[in-house]
């Protein structure tokens, strides 16, 4: 038992968890409260008697009862960040080129899988099936879009930054913003010829939209609701594996080894005989990958996808990985979820705290303020400095 | 360099010179156009092709007079993808066509408003088959025309209908456009008059409502309204449900499309129920439409969606003006102006979806409004959902 707790292996998959563990719960604790003491200090104030008013219990009562939901709808959009982010990261890591395409990638897996579900739907294999079945085909349609995903990341790399790689920065970073808006129109011509909309619907299916509850308690007088949904338990326990795998991958293989050393330094690399074009294109296969599942994720969560899907979820993602430290595994992590979590917590509060001043609109403005503030102070991000660990 | 410079651009002027000469050659003669603006790509294009498809099918059937006269008769379809900026780009084109005497336009009146200052300055008459905003005709052109109710009465009509249902409490939400903020304010004004707003938002969220929700969870209101297209209330409304809320859903005539409920499934029904306010509702509301629905489905292979008689109307009431204008130009290509002038004088027109007279500022002298109950989850049943109340209101002077 002792060995096996000593065993490189396990350390690998426990780091990671560990790490998860402590960033949840770390983010979410401190920003509880941060908003627990302005729903203090407010609640005299008019907002605070507006809320009474408004919803009939004062702004902390208010503020504590909305906790739970606000926590874990963080929590879910973050890690979807987090596994959009791996991909940025990845490649910036290897190359130390920003692949703004990525955002396209996802958006690709999002519409393979969503198509692939609504085709089994329209031949009726979805309706009335047992569970397990349920999260089966789900299954396939997920692995369907890593596999698309990840084959145009490669193709992507290949034909539009391999040929760039000797050239001034600039280069490839124009190249990738023109692969994405070839790819962002290659979506909507397909999906014009084949179906003519540009907007797909995930299907309704299994018990993805159920509710799982897990407790009430009652608190001042009102009562506090603790339930989370099928679909977010999904997203956040395939996102937890995405990374840990991944660690694992780039932390204890032969590939990893090549990822990393390939990192560190391209031509010492090439010298010491790994393959570095293969490595690379490994690189963008397991952003691919990653970013296909987080795109089909995103689907059932969100329900409805259209072409520009990627954009907004790509900006924030990037974010993310600058913010945990561009680069590093761990730090897109990081910021995937402090990011998420930022911005639930202001979309969630910002309307109450400010009286109706500022509403849920606004919640980009604050999340991004506070990234800037990070910025700042940290200009290689929260773990920038752990270079060791660059992928 | 700067000699080859001088010959490129001179080149390109000449090329352009001679490609205008040839445009201005081709169009004038016989040739009458009517155009169509409505989002035929995008999240919206559901409905915008059917406008265009009852519009097209009116000019099918009723091109006959002014064929008779010697014009050859041609549908202009433009795409407005429900973005202003395309609206605009393309009432730039219309205007600048000759052949083009009437339009039959749009969907989104954030999207007509802006588009119709060009045709305001051009003269050229446009009949609107679904804007809603009073701004449409507020701004008195003798231009804009609409032959469908207006945001001021329909919002009343949902704040009342929520309040007979024994709402108390409502939170509304608006997509930030002309049309869906328009018509929130309407509702939200009315409503407090009886009741408690407890919350009033904007969103141009498509796909992550968690922020937006919490504070409507929270507030546990008894009716949610949205204000704005179905693409995204389907998916606020979704979202809600699965977070508990069991309020009334209600919202407006862009919620008018069976989309909405291919979108959002069967847990919209739920709870307090699903419903909206219209101003088009299905085709077979109005007696006069039984021969266009048998004809548009034998034409497009389905049934008309909400909005496809009124672009079938807007359509019939354009060939009118320009058949009568033509008349009074002694059978030659009437004056853009006169198309105009030629649609507000029309009286008592006998359209499919009922009799048709326009007021000085171009609204209908009577509007129809429906409040509609979604009974079904299946897109294929939209057309039979109940009907809870027909009205016919004038407009506020």
């Amino acid at each position: 038992m002792r060995r096996l707790l000593k065993s490189p292996l396990l350390i690998e998959i426990l780091r990671p968890l560990g790490q998860i563990v402590i960033f949840v719960t770390a983010s979410g604790a401190i920003l509880s409260v941060i908003t627990l003491l302005i729903a203090f200090l407010l609640r005299d104030s008019a907002a605070g008697l507006a809320c009474i008013e408004n919803y009939g219990v004062d702004l902390v009562t208010y503020t504590v009862v909305n906790l739970p939901q606000v926590l874990i709808d963080g929590v879910t959009i973050g890690f979807v960040y987090a596994t959009i982010a791996l991909g940025y990261t990845m490649v910036y890591g290897v190359l130390e080129f920003i692949n703004f395409a990525h955002s396209e990638i996802f958006a690709i897996g999002a519409f393979i899988g969503v198509e692939t579900l609504i085709a089994l739907d329209n031949a009726g294999v979805l309706t009335g099936i047992p569970t397990w079945e349920a999260y089966a085909w789900l299954g396939i349609a997920i692995l369907f879009s890593m596999i698309v995903a990840g084959a145009t990341a490669v193709a992507m790399e290949r034909i539009a930054y391999r040929p760039l790689r000797g050239a001034p920065r600039l280069v490839p970073l124009i190249s990738a913003i023109g692969v994405s808006f070839f790819l962002q129109d290659l979506i909507r011509l397909v999906e014009s010829l084949t179906t003519g909309q540009f907007y797909r619907v995930f299907p309704t299916f299994g018990n993805f939209d159920e509710r799982i509850s897990i407790a009430t308690i009652p608190f001042r007088g009102t009562v506090i609701e603790l339930s989370i949904q099928v679909k977010s338990v999904i997203v956040i326990v395939a996102a937890i594996v995405m990374v840990v795998g991944l660690n694992f991958l780039v932390n204890t293989t032969k590939l990893g080894k090549g990822i990393r050393s390939t990192a560190q330094d391209r031509t010492t690399a090439s010298l010491m005989g790994i393959n570095v074009n293969l490595i690379i294109s490994m690189t963008f296969l397991i952003g691919g990958l990653l970013g296909g599942a987080a795109g089909v994720l995103f689907a059932m969560k969100f329900t409805r996808i259209d072409p520009f899907v990627g954009f907004f979820p790509g900006i924030k993602a990037f974010t993310a990985a600058v913010l945990g430290g561009i680069g590093n595994i761990t730090g897109a992590l990081l910021g995937g979820i402090v990011l998420g979590m930022l911005e639930t917590f202001a979309g969630s509060y910002l309307n109450v705290f400010t009286n109706g001043a500022f509403g849920a609109e606004y919640k980009d403005i604050v999340a991004f303020a506070i990234l800037i503030l990070v910025l700042i102070f940290r200009p290689s991000g929260l773990l920038g400095e752990q270079v060791g660990q660059k992928a | 360099m700067r000699k080859r410079v001088f010959y490129l651009i001179s080149l390109v002027m000449v090329f352009s010179i001679l490609v205008a000469a040839c445009g201005g050659g081709t169009t004038g003669g016989g040739t009458i156009k009517v155009a169509t603006q409505s989002p035929l790509s995008g999240g919206q294009s559901a409905i915008g092709v059917d406008i265009k498809n009852g519009a097209e099918l009116a000019m099918e059937q009723l091109k006959k007079p002014l064929e008779d006269m010697g014009f050859k008769i041609e549908l202009a379809p433009f795409d407005d993808q429900a973005n202003p900026d395309n609206g605009v780009a393309n009432s730039k084109n219309i205007v600048a066509d000759p052949s083009i005497l009437c339009v039959v336009g749009h969907y989104n009146s954030g999207v007509q408003i802006p588009s119709s200052e060009n045709y305001h300055t051009a003269n050229l008459a446009n009949v609107s088959p679904a804007n809603t905003n009073p701004k449409v005709t507020d701004r008195g052109y003798l231009e804009v025309s609409r032959i469908v109710g207006r945001d001021d009465v329909q919002g009343v009509v949902a704040a009342q209908f929520a309040a007979s249902k024994g709402a108390k409490t409502a939170y509304v939400v608006h997509d930030k456009t002309a049309y869906g903020q328009g018509i929130a304010e309407f509702f939200q004004r009315e409503f407090a008059k009886s009741g408690q707003v407890a919350g009033f938002e904007g969103t141009e969220e498509k796909a992550n409502f968690d922020a937006i929700l919490a504070p409507l969870i929270a507030a546990n209101p008894d009716v949610v309204f949205f204000g704005g297209i179905y693409d995204q209330a389907a998916v606020l409304f979704k979202q809600a449900r699965e977070k508990g809320s069991q309020a009334i859903f209600l919202s407006d005539d862009g919620f008018d499309s069976p989309e909405a409920v291919n979108i959002g499934g069967p847990t919209l029904l739920e709870g307090g129920g699903l419903f909206y306010t219209t101003v088009a509702g299905p085709a077979k509301l109005y007696p006069g439409t039984a021969k266009f629905q048998t004809d548009f489905k034998a034409k497009y292979g389905a049934d008309p969606k909400p909005f496809a008689a009124q672009g079938y109307d807007a359509m019939a009431i354009c060939l009118k003006a320009i058949e009568n204008s033509t008349k009074a130009a002694g059978n030659k290509m009437p004056a853009r102006l006169a198309v105009t002038e030629a649609v507000r004088a029309l009286k008592d027109f006998a359209g499919i979806t009922g009799t048709i007279n326009f007021n000085a500022k171009g609204d209908l002298v009577t509007a129809k409004y429906f409040v509609i109950q979604v009974t079904s989850a299946d897109p294929a049943k939209w057309n039979d959902n109940t009907i809870d109340q027909t009205l016919e209101i004038a407009p506020p002077q």
